[in-house]
């Protein structure tokens, strides 16, 4: 297959044909061949990429692998700044890269729902080959399962990731020192409030795109740099807080952050005042936290500032010797507070 | 943004603390009655910064916290019903009534969505002409003008399928209830800043003429809720009392007329119960005759549906502040922010759950906590 | 209660019998809100939104009256401590 820009390709299977997909699609027969061959083949193209057997068979070779699972269920499907395509891709690429490890091949896994816009699919399948093309990983199998009609929302992905390990550290909560620095690629709260904006009921205009992003090449430059890498995390649902709440319990340090040098943008700051929402509990897609020894941190920023183009990138706090496995945050006026984990999503709130 | 960074100016801040400290020479205990200054007291930290000699009281001030169990269930008996949409803001969501909340109403089907606006549920009802269309009216009398107009425009646009969950309650019949309990220890009042923006502050004079406490209606911004303690403390050093407005940039004395037209066009004064305080009188809304229709409790039979409150709950003596969060016996334990037993656990404002989230297990400081 | 929020009027979109509303832009996030409550207030002023209502209008000199209140009453402690 060629390999050059499908952005503008129309799909390749007639609209006038099947606008929308069947169960016949995900039903073993010709018509699911057709949808694999002329979709996820035609959009993933590779020389890894395996349709017709059960099974990539891969060359790997590293010491240590990286493996992880996710899945996605996004609402909306199409949300400013990305798709749940991009998303899927991104967020195992990430989950790989915050093991340390450099991600190679992915799988997917797609759950669709009974009618659900054929062109949309060809679009998401798209974005998922560009997406992989950023991070340089391959999508080497997968697998196609159509539901009926209420039974599905839209469309499902479930992916997994493996990943090479090409250094000797160990990239974990565990690993966490008191006197660490911890540090932020960029701002925080674009993911959850993009979504937010396109939820019925709460539209706002605005401008707002998810922060949808790979991290890999980051974190890879960071370790071929020799930058000792106590611990990565990124910063999906619960925010910034659930991150650092879960390392503090896991590693039972004490994690201490200063309000104001988190960096939240003017319109997620609006939005998230209309709301009543505190941004450290909004969701990203592109952010990721970095534990170093503190001598390290200067040298990671200007790495991040630097080639690899995070010019928010700020220190934020740091690891203390209180040894107590909680967070607290010096707030804007200085008063220090706990920060817990909340029980659920954050609501709209009215008081 | 305007209007709002200048007031959490960190150099202000410290500046206002230190004039606090420097005023205070005695114990003294002010009660603010707003989820919103409870929950910007404890996110800022301005509890932590005080003198040791001022204690600050969370009064019953969040509207979601203190709506009976009754109407909880009532939520639950409409919103479970078919063909029928059940519209609310978004933290009533979590609130348990006898044996479960509205978010369980939703997993189990129901049809219960958030809305920002009263009104929005106008444009819903229009779009759904074979469904009810309900909205939970909750609030405090920041909220009362949005709720009448709700009422008032589905009657102008003569939308019959829209009608509304009474839960408004009014503030100052609750400060009195508080002022002429047994033993009261609240010394000082914080009056909530967007209640006055909506109906002024009229109504506190005759409070502080009969119980001779200082009143400062206040803003919420930390630099806001300073000043409102600054000015509440120099008043009982001076041995004032006086109703007093800090929050000057956004209430009037008469505070917003067309919004108090629009209240007593559809609004009437009537008794209410309060969960963990009893019935306080004249401390409630209903829907004046004419507009008696929209009221749903009616609409659906459900008027006179009572429910028992749990007993092992001690919200209202920790509303009083009488009692503290950590004094109850199943603080932490049966009763948590994930399954709240009483009015104080419930949303993120209410004493204990902030307390629970801020791991206050006893009178020690923050500092104590963190070794 | 309550969550209200300072933000500034950029368009009014409609005015008729029932109720008047306009955009009003939160840190640059605008949202349609009611502007019946506030026939005072125009475009480029202030208002305080709450529940999709801006509820009062926001008066800049009576803002700035919190700082200068603050400047008095270290003046005053200032000559306090002196005279002691």
């Amino acid at each position: 297959m060629n390999d050059k820009k499908f952005q503008g390709l129309t799909c390749p299977i007639p609209i006038s044909e099947y606008p929308r997909i069947l169960l016949a699609h995900g039903g073993g027969g010709r018509l699911m061949h057709q949808l694999i061959d002329k979709i996820f083949a035609a959009a993933f193209a590779g020389p890894a990429l395996e349709t017709t057997h059960d099974g990539a068979i891969l060359k790997v070779d590293a010491p240590r692998l990286a493996f992880t699972t996710d899945s996605y269920v996004v609402d909306p499907i199409f949300f400013p700044g990305g798709d749940i395509g991009k998303l899927a891709v991104d967020g195992t690429v990430n989950d790989l890269a915050m093991c340390g490890a450099r991600p190679k091949y992915l799988s997917a896994g797609f759950i669709i729902e009974e009618g659900f816009s054929m062109d949309s699919l060809w679009k998401i399948a798209l974005s998922m080959k560009e997406a992989a093309d950023q991070a340089k990983v391959s999508i080497v199998t997968g697998d196609t399962k159509v539901v009926e009609k209420g039974r599905g929302h839209g469309l499902f992905i479930n992916t997994a990731g493996i990943g090479i390990i090409e250094h000797n550290l160990t990239i974990a909560p565990s690993s966490v020192q008191p006197g660490d620095a911890i540090i932020i690629n960029g701002d925080i709260g674009r993911h959850g409030m993009a979504i937010m904006a396109s939820r019925e009921g709460l539209a706002f205009e605005t401008t707002i795109e998810s922060d949808c992003a790979p991290l890999a090449a980051t974190v890879m430059m960071l370790l071929e740099k020799g930058i000792n890498v106590h611990c990565l995390r990124d910063l999906t649902r619960g925010g910034l807080a659930a991150s650092l709440v879960e390392i503090a319990s896991t590693s039972k340090h004490h994690i201490t952050i200063e309000e104001s040098k988190i960096l939240v943008c003017d319109q997620v700051r609006g939005a998230c005042e209309i709301l009543g929402f505190d941004p450290i509990y909004v969701a990203n897609e592109g952010r990721m936290v970095i534990f170093v020894p503190k001598k390290d941190a200067g040298k990671v920023i200007d790495i991040l500032h630097g080639k690899s183009h995070w010019p928010e990138a700020a220190i934020i706090g740091k690891v203390s010797d209180k040894g107590s496995g909680i967070v607290t945050m010096k707030s804007i006026i200085g008063a220090e507070r706990i920060i817990d984990m909340l029980s659920g999503e954050q609501l709209p709130r009215i008081c | 943004m305007k209007y709002i960074d200048e007031f959490r100016d960190p150099v202000a801040a410290a500046r206002y603390v230190r004039q606090i400290a420097r005023i205070t020479t005695r114990n003294w205990t002010i009660m603010e009655v707003c989820g919103g200054q409870t929950h910007a007291i404890l996110k800022s930290g301005i509890d932590q910064l005080l003198p040791k000699k001022v204690e600050l009281l969370h009064g019953p001030g969040c509207p979601v916290c203190v709506t009976p169990v009754e109407l909880v269930d009532m939520a639950v008996t409409i919103s479970s019903r078919p063909n029928t949409i059940f519209c609310s803001f978004g933290d009533m969501l979590r609130v348990p009534g006898s044996s479960k909340d509205l978010l369980s109403v939703r997993a189990e089907g129901g049809d219960v969505r958030t809305v920002y606006a009263p009104t929005d549920t106008i444009k819903i009802a229009k779009e759904n002409p074979e469904k009810e269309v309900v909205f939970f009216g909750i609030g405090f009398e920041t909220t009362a003008p949005a709720n009448a107009s709700l009422v008032y425009q589905a009657k102008q646009l003569n939308i019959r399928n829209l009608s509304i969950l009474m839960a408004q309650v009014l503030i100052p019949p609750a400060m009195e209830a508080i002022l002429s309990g047994a033993e009261n220890n609240v010394q000082g009042f914080l009056a909530a800043g967007h209640v006055c923006s909506v109906v002024g502050y009229d109504d506190y004079e005759k409070i502080v003429a009969e119980y001779k406490i200082p009143i400062v209606v206040t803003g919420f911004e930390p630099i806001d809720i300073l000043q409102g303690i600054y000015m509440t403390i120099a008043q009982l050093e001076e041995g004032r009392a006086e109703v007093e407005n800090q929050y000057r940039r956004a209430v009037r004395r008469e505070g917003n007329l067309e919004a108090k037209k629009i209240i007593s066009e559809v609004f009437t004064v009537i008794d209410r119960k309060w969960r963990g305080l009893g019935v306080i009188p004249k401390s409630g809304l209903a829907l004046k005759d004419k507009y008696r229709e929209f009221d749903a409790a009616r609409r659906f039979r459900l008027e006179g549906l009572c429910a028992d409150e749990s007993t092992e709950c001690i919200s209202g003596l920790i509303l009083k502040g009488k009692k503290k969060p950590f004094e109850c016996s199943v603080f932490g334990t049966r009763c948590t922010p994930e399954h709240p037993l009483g009015a104080t656990m419930v949303s993120s404002e209410g004493a204990c759950a902030a307390y629970y989230r801020y791991r206050k297990t006893g009178p020690e400081s923050l500092g104590d906590k963190m070794g | 209660m309550c969550l209200a929020v300072p933000g500034k009027i950029v368009s009014i979109e409609s005015d008729d019998a029932l109720m008047r509303l306009g955009k009003v832009s939160f840190g640059g996030v605008l949202k349609e809100i009611n502007l019946t409550l506030v026939p005072e207030a125009g475009i480029g002023n202030y208002v305080l939104v709450h529940a999709g209502f801006a509820i009062s209008s926001v008066n800049e000199e009576e803002a700035n009256q919190t700082f200068e209140y603050l400047r008095q009453i270290e003046e005053l402690g200032n000559s306090e401590d002196k005279e002691s």
